[in-house]
């Protein structure tokens, strides 16, 4: 038994090749061969089981969803009803959430089986899963590399193949930087395409929720499943969702006029170089045009980015203060020593590190020269995308710099893993969708092409996506084959 | 001579069914923590939705200033730590507030004054810290938590604590003739901050200290005027004063600190990124104005017009809602004599209500009994004196006013065949002082009227009687 895709997971369901119940116990099978990849913070097996099982009953009746029997992991940034959601972090690591997050709520609507809980960088914080509570996530490709972050158990399970898809966030890079690492594909849609309620937050006007699988039309399928207006979420769009899959499948588009920043390729490495410029020269194959462009605020994206993300950070950890739930500390005796204690105990380094620079830029007599330049910054970077999107149709670039870093090599330094992101922070801070997608391999190690597009055209990324993997077979590359 | 400067801050609660940004009730009084959704608890990854009737309360109160409404405003995070601040942030307004640049006119002692309002902001409610139910311990309630403010922040336009007490009375009769609030101060619908400083007529503006959360009328006025006495000695002594926030003590009628301006929070406003500007558009602002009930000053202009009032009458009528809704609900039982009606209620059933710390709607005698009172007069069933004398006994007593008048036969004795036969008979018991009145002795008047109503045990009418009386001794 080896699907490979959630197409064919569905089509076998539907076909009733197999059964839910099947499938999903084939999944936990390869998971917990797979344990030493530390991809789970909390595994679900005995309600996804249960609920396998109803699904099956549905089924026989004809009653069938969407995603019907689809095995899934659910990042644990997503509250999840009564199942523990920690957020990666000490703080949260007794906290069993009351209530389902919206994206769980819709794939659940449209008949997914959620799997477990995927390790991730603490509060989303990170770029490599070691700053995680639970500890490191390993890269399936080969296990001293990092997965990237911070959905780092997100992107592992789905290369391993120890779930055929799972929900990630973005809020600099998130989704797609593991992605990339990791060899599949990770789409983080429009800010506001998918809702943020009962996402946790980290940074609220970047925070955007995704998705990894192994290829385009997966995406396809499940981005409609999550997308649309909540009014839980205020900042969710009503722009209309359409049906994703059906456009890659029927459009005949395929002439994209396609820019490639000189700043994203500038100071590439050969093998990164190289890659990238042989994915180019298929899109031209198909048809795509192929045009220089500039975003000349570029480099000044993840200096706007550390601010703006931390500053929110900041006013968004508030909450966990060790007084409705969450960590408390025994050594608390008064409420200071309370906040004090519960929020040393219960937060790790990177995310104080951040709430302390997002306090800072935030305070009285700096929040101009920070907070507010930074906000600045932005609307000159937003400014230069809208611009190249009057003469392009997609934006295309490496995701990453370079291929997997090692675990432990960039933890002592912060300034060296924030600019990891460099390529993609910049699309969060406009509030663009983007994707990564497998193109090739350095020593061995993924390496990912990003498709950038103007707000709300998910649907021509995937487009794009759909006919550069018809051309090529770097998704379908498999760890340890 | 020193000038003092007052600035209030206004926190009403809006009559909204729902809080803020949540559907959780807003109702006073329910169990603990019953009224706490996920939301109001700031359970990870909640959002806030705008309750949409709190953005149009605000704009009601707007016009009712005569400000400006910002056709985008925004809402702001104002980060601090406390127990009953569930997300260790109030969402609030800060550079754009939905209300701005109004006005209002109040009248102290026959002068009138304009105090402008800077801005009127959208903001929620935090819950409430109760530290004595437990021993060693507090507990949270967060009911309250999310309810839906509007800050009123008024210009330090005013000079007394009259000044200041009345402009507060008149933002309370503005906010419940709107409707938008029960204006409740002892459940804390409506609580001021007073910014108190003192200085030389013409000086630039004194140091400050800010009096937190004074919950009624007359607290506010005792605590300024303490605070002023304070502020003078110290100024007068060659002090400073300090600028702090300070705590108003009804018990002890004096204000101590809370917390100096060293240890004042820095707030770390940012605009909320999880709620997009608000944005008002004019169709919105001119159907508001349309649905807009009568204001304190229409309704002043309307009580002149209406019913004859003096101006100063109308004026202190009108600036109550609870009081000019007594007003009318009385003179819709008085046929006419409205004046003496406004005279009655506010010398007589203010005065008892201030008397007894009662707020004029929970007066025990209700107007429909004074209007009783003020139509017996006016019928000259009974004198004004005796109207006086029901209103007290009836106001102790919880007894309708006619009973009291019947248990006691004070009915007045106007009937004029039996007035002149008391009159005769007094006139012919005193045949010598009779003699001196015609004679020239006017004075004796008093004494023939004296007389007859020893007789009637004070109940004959002192109108009918003297033209009685001066009938029978000068054939008029």
């Amino acid at each position: 038994m080896t699907y490979k895709s959630v197409t064919e997971i569905l089509e076998a369901i539907k076909k009733k090749d197999i059964s839910a119940t099947e499938i999903t116990k084939d999944y936990f099978k390869r998971i917990k061969a797979s344990d030493d990849l530390n991809c789970f913070i909390t595994l679900t097996e005995d309600s996804a089981l249960n609920r396998a099982k109803k699904i099956d009953k549905d089924i026989s009746k004809n009653n069938l969803k969407p995603l019907s029997g689809l095995p899934i992991a659910q990042k644990d940034i997503f509250c999840t009803k009564g199942v523990k959601t920690s957020c990666g972090s000490k703080m949260l690591d007794n906290f069993i959430s009351p209530y389902d997050a919206t994206v769980v709520d819709k794939l659940n609507e449209a008949g997914t089986i959620m799997l477990g809980k995927t390790n991730m960088d603490e509060f989303a914080m990170g770029s490599s899963n070691e700053t995680s509570f639970y500890g490191a996530v390993k890269n399936p490709w080969d296990y001293e590399y990092v997965p990237g972050g911070s959905s780092g158990g997100s992107a592992s399970a789905v290369a391993a193949r120890i779930s055929p898809c799972s929900t990630g966030t973005d809020t600099g890079g998130s989704i797609r930087q593991p992605a990339s690492l990791c060899g599949i594909c990770g789409l983080k849609p429009t800010y506001g395409r998918v809702s943020r309620f009962g996402m946790i937050a980290f940074a609220s006007s970047l925070d955007q929720a995704g998705l990894f699988t192994t290829d385009a039309l997966d995406a396809a399928i499940l981005l409609k499943e999550i997308s649309g207006h909540d009014p839980k979420d205020s900042t969710s769009s009503t722009v209309e969702v359409p049906n994703y899959h059906d456009y890659c499948i029927n459009s005949d588009k395929k002439n994209f006029t396609v820019g490639i920043p000189e700043e994203f390729v500038n100071d590439l490495n050969d093998d990164v170089k190289n890659s990238f410029y042989e994915s180019v020269k298929i899109l031209e194959n198909i048809g795509c045009k192929i045009k220089t462009i500039n975003l000349k605020h570029t480099g000044l994206g993840v200096s706007a980015y550390q601010v703006v993300a931390p500053a929110e950070c900041s006013s968004n950890l508030s909450r966990f203060d060790g007084v409705r739930y969450g960590h408390r500390s025994k050594k608390s005796e008064s409420l200071e020593s309370l906040y004090r204690e519960s929020r040393s105990e219960g937060f790790g380094k990177e995310v104080k590190r951040r709430i302390l620079v997002g306090t800072y830029a935030l305070s009285a007599g700096y929040y101009d020269a920070y907070y507010l330049k930074a906000q600045k910054v932005r609307n000159l970077i937003a400014q230069d995308f809208s611009q190249a999107f009057e003469k392009v149709d997609l934006i295309l670039g490496p995701t990453t710099p370079d291929k997997a870093f090692k675990i432990g090599e960039k933890m002592n330094d912060p300034i060296a893993m924030y600019l990891s992101d460099v390529y993609t922070v910049s699309t969060n801070l406009a509030g663009l969708p983007a994707m990564s997608i497998p193109m090739g391999f350095k020593e061995g190690m993924p390496l990912g092409l990003q498709i950038i597009g103007n707000h709300f055209d998910e649907k021509d990324i995937l487009k794009l996506s759909y006919l550069y993997q018809k051309e090529t077979d770097w998704h379908e590359q498999e760890p340890g084959a | 001579m020193w000038e003092t400067v007052i600035g209030l801050e206004i926190h009403v609660q809006l009559a909204t069914d729902s809080k803020l940004f949540s559907s959780s009730s807003t109702n006073f009084g329910s169990e603990q923590n019953t009224q706490a959704s996920i939301i109001d608890l700031a359970m990870p990854g909640v959002l806030p939705v705008l309750n949409k009737k709190a953005v149009n309360m605000a704009i009601m109160f707007g016009l009712a200033v005569d400000a400006k409404i910002a056709d985008k405003s925004i809402f702001a995070r104002k980060n601090y730590f406390y127990p009953d601040l569930p997300k260790g942030y109030q969402i609030s307004q800060y550079e754009l507030p939905v209300v701005y640049d109004g006005k209002l006119e109040i009248n102290v002692e026959g002068k009138s004054k304009t105090v402008g309002i800077t801005r009127a902001h959208l903001e929620e409610d935090a819950g409430k810290s109760i530290h004595d139910l437990f021993d060693g311990e507090s507990a949270i309630d967060l009911n309250r938590a999310g309810t839906p403010l509007i800050e009123i922040v008024s210009e330090p336009d005013m000079r007394s604590a009259k000044e200041a007490v009345t402009y507060l009375k008149k933002i309370h009769s503005i906010v419940k003739s709107l409707g938008i609030s029960d204006g409740n101060m002892e459940e804390g619908s409506f609580r001021c901050d007073a910014n108190i400083s003192l200085r030389k007529p013409g000086e630039d503006f004194g140091i400050r200290a800010e009096i937190k959360n004074i919950n009624s009328f007359r607290f506010v006025e005792n605590a300024i005027n303490y605070e002023v006495g304070r502020q003078q000695d110290i100024l007068e002594s060659g002090g400073a004063v300090n600028q702090e926030t300070r705590l108003y003590d009804p018990k002890k009628d004096e204000t101590r600190p809370m917390r100096s301006k060293e240890e004042a929070n820095d707030y770390r406003y940012f605009p909320d990124p999880d709620l997009l500007p608000v944005e008002i558009t004019e169709k919105q602002i001119s159907e508001i104005k349309k649905s807009l009930p009568e204001l304190p000053d229409a309704k002043k202009e309307r009580f002149i017009e209406e019913y004859g009032l003096k101006n100063a009458d109308a004026e202190i009528l009108s600036s109550s809602l609870d009081l000019s809704e007594y007003f009318e609900k009385a003179s819709s039982n008085v046929s006419s004599k409205f004046q003496l009606l406004a005279n009655f209620i506010l010398s007589e059933v203010v005065g008892l209500s201030n008397k007894h710390n009662l707020d004029i709607s929970k007066a025990p005698v209700s107007s429909e009994e004074v209007a009783k009172l003020i139509t017996y007069v006016s019928d000259e069933k009974i004198s004004i004196k005796q109207a006086k004398e029901v209103l007290n006994e009836s106001w102790q007593n919880k007894t309708d006013v006619d009973e009291i008048i019947k248990s006691k036969s004070i009915e007045q004795i106007s009937n004029i065949d039996l007035l002149s036969d008391e009159a005769k008979k007094i006139l012919e018991k005193h045949p010598k002082e009779v003699q001196d009145y015609k004679n020239g002795k006017d004075k004796l008047m008093g004494f023939f009227v004296g007389q007859v109503m020893k007789e009637t045990q004070g109940k004959a009418n002192p109108k009918a009687l003297n033209q009685i009386l001066n009938k029978l001794l000068k054939g008029e």
